[in-house]
């Protein structure tokens, strides 16, 4: 079946089984490995995307979902070969251990700040409630996030005090 | 993909074994032990997607998402104890793809949005090619993952009627985490709670204690015309304890589960009863 939608600002059409999963389209089609596979059932968050601009699960759509859609993947999100500014502070940060979790917290991350420009820390935490980091290195991630939108004025993450949340 | 429902029926006529589904958060989390891929996804047909007030009734289509419901300003204004719910369903990518008609259909005991469209006296209706039903939520759902969809039928949209007077909307859901958990247990209530704090009306219904959606005139008549009081809640624990049958899973035992539901009703004291005990 030939589907066609935007993928990343370009519009394509490619032959593919309908009932493909997306994320085995991006990832075996397509080649964007970028998007990555962790529990396949909808918890983990690691293969998000976005779909009209809303984030998605890669991994809980099929391929005739796509048709007309338009699609982010994490290799979509720089501009002009220069890193989206959170990528930038996840490096600043340390909010990478392994990885592989990253793209999908970006992901949602975008979806995040798309809806609400200055989340507070909590709100972040929500936000990322749909993606698991199996390096548990949660409190990074959300101090990336913190100093990207905003929430603090450039002197680092904000420490927590205890029993904060 | 169908756009339109004609071009739904049209797709599923005489394909009697198709498997509908719209947000595939529950079906497409079943990808790898599906028994047929005989799939067709509704999520894009336009008139399963509006949400509109006509008079005094809400119309929720089907395929409307959860992240939809609670941007939305009629639901927020009318519908409270399910905004509470939909609050703590899932996560945001889940709530950016599940679906309100998805979550009946599915019918599990665990629905977080089934609590609340119970004591909102939620009506479904469920259309064909050539026909038009409509039936309430609780004669609706059997059992877990059991419905009274025929073959040739679709959920089409739910109804509510906005001309309930209850000005306590309570939802609150015990899990074993905050966010991406399914209820161990749940309790949505509906209150209308007069200036000293009588209990004039109420609706209660129970989430993941039983094979479906618990509710019990007895509990709700027996609220009716009590003060809102630690004491009088007491006298209402053991017709709880009558009316859940929850079972041990792999996330808490019956036991606690029972328990939970007891304790679930405590909460409503924060509503200013508690002021007369």
């Amino acid at each position: 079946m030939i589907i066609s939608f935007t993928l990343n600002n370009k519009v394509i059409s490619i032959d593919v089984e309908p009932d493909k999963r997306v994320i085995d389209v991006l990832r075996e089609d397509l080649q964007l490995t970028g998007t990555k596979e962790g529990c396949g059932s909808g918890e983990c968050g690691a293969c998000t995307i976005h779909v009209n601009g809303e984030s998605r699960l890669s991994c809980l759509m099929l391929a005739a979902q796509l048709e007309g859609k338009d699609i982010t993947t994490i290799e979509g999100i720089s501009i002009e070969n220069k890193m989206h500014s959170i990528q930038e502070a996840f490096i600043q940060y340390g909010a990478v251990q392994c990885g592989f979790c990253t793209p999908g917290m970006v992901m949602a991350a975008l979806d995040l700040i798309r809806r609400n420009k200055r989340p507070s820390r909590k709100e972040i935490r929500e936000g990322l409630s749909g993606n698991l980091c199996r390096c548990t290195g949660y409190q990074k991630i959300i101090d990336a996030l913190e100093v990207a939108t905003g929430a603090t004025d450039g002197g680092g993450p904000r420490t927590m005090k205890k029993g904060e949340e | 993909m169908p756009h339109t429902i004609d071009d739904l029926w049209e797709m599923i006529y005489g394909n009697q074994q198709a498997m509908i589904y719209a947000g595939g958060t529950d079906v497409l989390a079943r990808y790898r032990s599906l028994t047929s891929r005989n799939l067709t996804c509704i999520e894009d047909i336009h008139e399963l997607k509006e949400i509109y007030q006509q008079d005094n009734l809400i119309f929720i289509g089907s395929c409307v998402t959860h992240t939809r419901l609670l941007e939305s300003k009629i639901i927020q204004k009318h519908l409270p104890v399910l905004i509470h719910a939909l609050k703590v369903l899932g996560s945001p990518q889940i709530r950016n793809m599940g679906t309100i008609g998805g979550n009946i259909c599915t019918a599990s005991p665990a629905g977080d949005t089934l609590p609340p469209l119970y004591v909102l006296g939620a009506i479904l209706e469920i259309r064909s090619i050539d026909s038009k039903r409509f039936t309430a939520l609780k004669n609706f759902i059997h059992g877990p993952g059991k419905n009274s969809l025929q073959k040739d039928e679709v959920l089409y949209g739910i109804w509510i009627n906005t001309k309930q007077d209850f000005n306590i909307h309570h939802y609150e859901k015990v899990g074993q985490r905050k966010m991406l958990a399914i209820a161990i247990a749940s309790l949505a209530a509906l209150l209308k709670l007069s200036e000293s704090g009588i209990i004039e009306d109420a609706r209660l219904a129970w989430g993941s204690v039983g094979p479906k959606t618990i509710a019990s005139e007895k509990i709700n008549k027996a609220l009716i015309g009590k003060t809102l009081t630690e004491a009088s809640l007491k006298l209402i624990v053991p017709l709880i304890r009558e009316a859940v049958s929850p079972i041990d899973d792999i996330r808490a035992s019956a036991h606690y589960r029972k328990m939970v539901s007891e304790n679930l009703i405590f909460r409503l004291l924060k509503y200013g009863g508690h002021n007369n005990d």
